[in-house]
């Protein structure tokens, strides 16, 4: 296979997940129960990626001061809850990151 | 009530809106862009491959395996597998925001869908729970969506540039930006007892499950996550009668 069938191949395989409920929307309702369930989507696989990102480095887990990834989720966990925003969070984050890696 | 789609003046404030929280996930997703151009020079991936995956596959976490698969010989029909598995957390984003889209002209849904990512869908499920007004959820969602596609396929670029001057960038650990906007994310949706439910579980499991090929174990927490946070309320509902 050629690179531009591998780029083809990867664009369909990403568009379709992402457009069958879009297709669907308005043909079908869904039903009770699956609304509810959709709406903890964001929390359960934000949470996923977010662990699995900071605990988790060359495919092992991790738990230490060493780990500079824990400390900053650890750090923006704590902005967030404090203070809601998602902007103080992300650069309360990033600096603590920095400090850490550099010093 | 049928939404137009005539460029009227709260059209463009929504636009706008879109873009504007979509700012700090999109400085998060910055150097995440930059790390993949620099990663897939570093891995001899030709130009043109990494400029076309931004623009036509336009998925972070796709873009990256596919850039450690091909350094490590992987069959491209391999890659195209594992991209599918990969994004089938798309499937549930776009399931969840069906009752926006009903009112969506069929041949825009096209273009939104492909411009689904997790920012995207993030601040489209903030806005909802803010307000519940159908008329802005287009130009909303176009204002986001498209500030995130132009900023990425961007600074692929540029991080494809850099990684051809600073080789090593790509072990910076940017990626951290990503991590920490998505905790901004996160955190304010935990309200109620199944929230954290959710979130606990999800975080205990993808421990569990990390080692599954393929993100598989991503797919079975965030199902597992689900199904305990629906019991939880289920039970709390009983409670209260």
């Amino acid at each position: 296979m050629s690179y531009g069938l591998l780029i083809l191949g990867m664009a369909l395989l990403t568009f379709i997940p992402r457009y069958i409920p879009f297709a669907l929307a308005g043909r079908i309702s869904i039903p009770l129960w699956l609304s509810k369930a959709l709406h903890f989507v964001p929390t359960a696989v934000l949470t996923c990626i977010i662990v699995k990102s900071t605990l988790v480095q060359d495919g092992e887990i991790f738990i230490a001061f060493q780990n500079h990834y824990l400390i900053a989720a650890i750090a923006a966990f704590i902005t967030s809850l404090v203070s809601r925003n998602l902007l103080l969070t992300v650069l309360v984050g990033l600096v603590c990151f920095g400090v850490l890696k550099w010093i | 009530m049928r939404q137009t789609l005539s460029f009227t003046p709260s059209a463009k404030s929504e636009f706008l809106a879109g873009a504007r929280h979509t700012t700090p996930l999109i400085i998060a997703a910055t150097p995440f862009a930059v790390i993949y151009g620099a990663l897939a020079i570093a891995n001899g991936i030709p130009e043109w491959v990494i400029m076309a995956m931004s623009i036509f596959v336009f998925a972070g976490a796709s873009q990256f395996i596919a850039v450690a698969l091909i350094a490590s010989g992987t069959p491209f029909a391999v890659i195209v597998l594992t991209v599918f598995v990969v994004n089938l957390r798309h499937l549930l984003y776009s399931a969840s925001l069906m009752p926006q889209l009903a009112h969506v002209p069929r041949l825009l849904r096209v273009p939104m869908a492909f411009w689904m990512t997790d920012e995207t869908f993030a601040i489209i499920k903030h806005r909802q729970t803010g307000d519940n007004d159908q008329a802005g959820f287009i130009p909303y969602y176009l204002g986001s969506a498209l500030f995130m596609y132009s900023n990425w396929f961007f600074f692929s670029w540029v991080g494809m540039a850099m990684g051809q001057s600073i080789p090593d960038i790509a072990n910076w650990g940017l990626d951290v930006a990503m991590v920490v906007a998505f905790v901004g994310i996160v955190v304010p949706a935990l309200q109620r007892r199944a929230d954290w439910a959710c979130a606990f579980t999800a975080a205990i499991s993808i421990c569990l499950t990390h080692d599954w090929p393929h993100q598989t174990g991503l797919l079975f927490s965030s199902l597992l996550a689900i199904g305990v946070a629906m019991v939880i309320e289920y039970l709390q509902r009983e409670v209260v009668k």
